[in-house]
């Protein structure tokens, strides 16, 4: 497969997927401000999934539109890290899981401005705005509850813990990101994504007062198509009225 | 007519917000005509702002209506800015009861400027209740003085 392709979906399916976990979410927050917080989050992680599945679907040449790419491809074809796919628990897991990939994305979408990729650099504009935004959001319930009580303080440390060994995958290059480094697409800016992601997560932790694990094992594998157990029942659900009623249209 | 056409494509109404056109938002890129064919280049607000698409349609229907082909297309770059909203647009939000965006902070630092004044009484006396509102574009207050909830524009 075309590496911009391998690439481009990757990208589409750590939106999409995010966005349906969180969607799974709405209605459960603990209060209704967030739950309509939850649901921007998923719109805006919607809207650049589509973005990036339309532009898949020119670069495969196939005549695939971004339905396609969300309803029509079995789990192993799911190229989304680990993070983004690991099931809800309590709010604190959903914050802190949203906290770790948007501390990733947010200096990801920025370095992606200076893309050699038009269409990428195009998107990475409106991207950066969003993620900043929800960053922000993110950040400040992890501070709100790492440094709040003794329970609330308890279930984020076991959430940043428990949510650690996912986060090895975000800054993972392989042949696909070289080759893609080689033509412009992906600046050399990238190089230091991980560096800002950890000084970024560091800081915050700090001042929730919590602790920063040590790496350990990283688990890896969802950007190749190898998932997580509970990755089938997710998308399960998100195909199930698309693949009974194919092609319905209203 | 080109001109006419423009003013028609600029004055359609946003779905999601009541008495605020699609010129007012600043979303209307441009309208060229060529031969039989307007083409017509829209700016998304947000990238799943589900208004998009209805914007699309409405502007297309207007474009035939006028007697053109339409060809509408979604431009991404350089992306929406809550600073191309027009001072009419800001005095119709302001009436329509959305505090309108205070600028773009340059260094992109703050996403929401606080406090935000309240569209009805002018207070500044206001709290934040959500970062996030019933459109993807707004957030949430409450003024203090005169109680009124109210919802704002983001800087973006």
């Amino acid at each position: 497969m075309d590496p911009l392709l391998i690439y481009t979906l990757r990208q589409g399916d750590r939106a999409l997927v995010l966005a349906q976990r969180l969607l799974e979410a709405v209605t459960h927050a603990p209060e209704i401000e967030e739950d309509m917080a939850l649901s921007n989050l998923a719109l805006d992680l919607i809207g650049q999934a589509r973005a990036l599945y339309s532009y898949a679907g020119e670069v495969e040449g196939d005549g695939h539109d971004e339905d396609h790419f969300a309803y029509w491809r079995d789990q192993h074809e799911f190229l989304n890290p680990l993070l983004v796919e690991q099931p809800n628990g309590d709010f604190a897991q959903i914050v802190v899981r949203q906290f770790l990939h948007d501390a990733w994305a947010a200096p990801y979408w920025n370095v992606m401005q200076h893309s050699g990729d038009e269409t990428l650099r195009a998107l990475a504009g409106k991207a950066a705005k969003e993620t900043a935004y929800h960053l922000r959001h993110s950040r400040s319930w992890v501070v709100r509850l790492g440094d709040g009580t003794d329970e609330s303080h308890a279930r984020a440390q076991t959430a940043v813990d428990g949510l650690w060994r996912y986060t090895g995958e975000l800054s993972e290059i392989d042949d696909v990101e070289h080759a893609l480094a080689a033509d412009g697409v992906i600046p050399a800016a990238a190089d230091t994504l991980h560096d800002t992601w950890r000084n970024s997560v560091g800081d915050t932790l700090t001042e929730a007062t919590l602790d920063m694990p040590d790496d350990g094992i990283m688990h890896t594998g969802g950007r190749t198509g190898r998932h997580t157990e509970s990755f089938s029942y997710l998308v399960g659900e998100m195909q199930v009225v698309a693949r009974a009623h194919p092609g319905a249209v209203w | 007519m080109t001109t006419d056409l423009d003013e028609r494509v600029r004055e359609i109404e946003d779905p999601e917000l009541p008495h605020v056109t699609i010129g007012d938002l600043g979303i209307v890129r441009s309208v060229e005509v060529a031969g039989d064919t307007a083409t017509v280049l829209l700016t998304p607000t947000y990238t799943g702002c589900p208004a998009t698409d209805q914007i699309r349609d409405d502007v297309a229907a207007a474009v035939t209506e006028a007697g053109y082909e339409a060809d509408v297309q979604l431009v991404m770059s350089p992306a929406w800015s809550t600073d191309w909203i027009t001072q009419r647009g800001h005095e119709r939000l302001r009436a329509a009861g959305i505090t309108p965006p205070p600028p773009v902070d340059p260094t992109g630092a703050t996403a929401v400027s606080m406090p935000a004044a309240c569209p009805r009484c002018d207070s500044r006396q206001t709290r934040l209740i959500s970062e996030f509102g019933a459109t993807a574009c707004k957030a949430s207050y409450v003024c203090n003085a005169c109680t009124e909830p109210f919802e704002a524009f983001k800087a973006l």
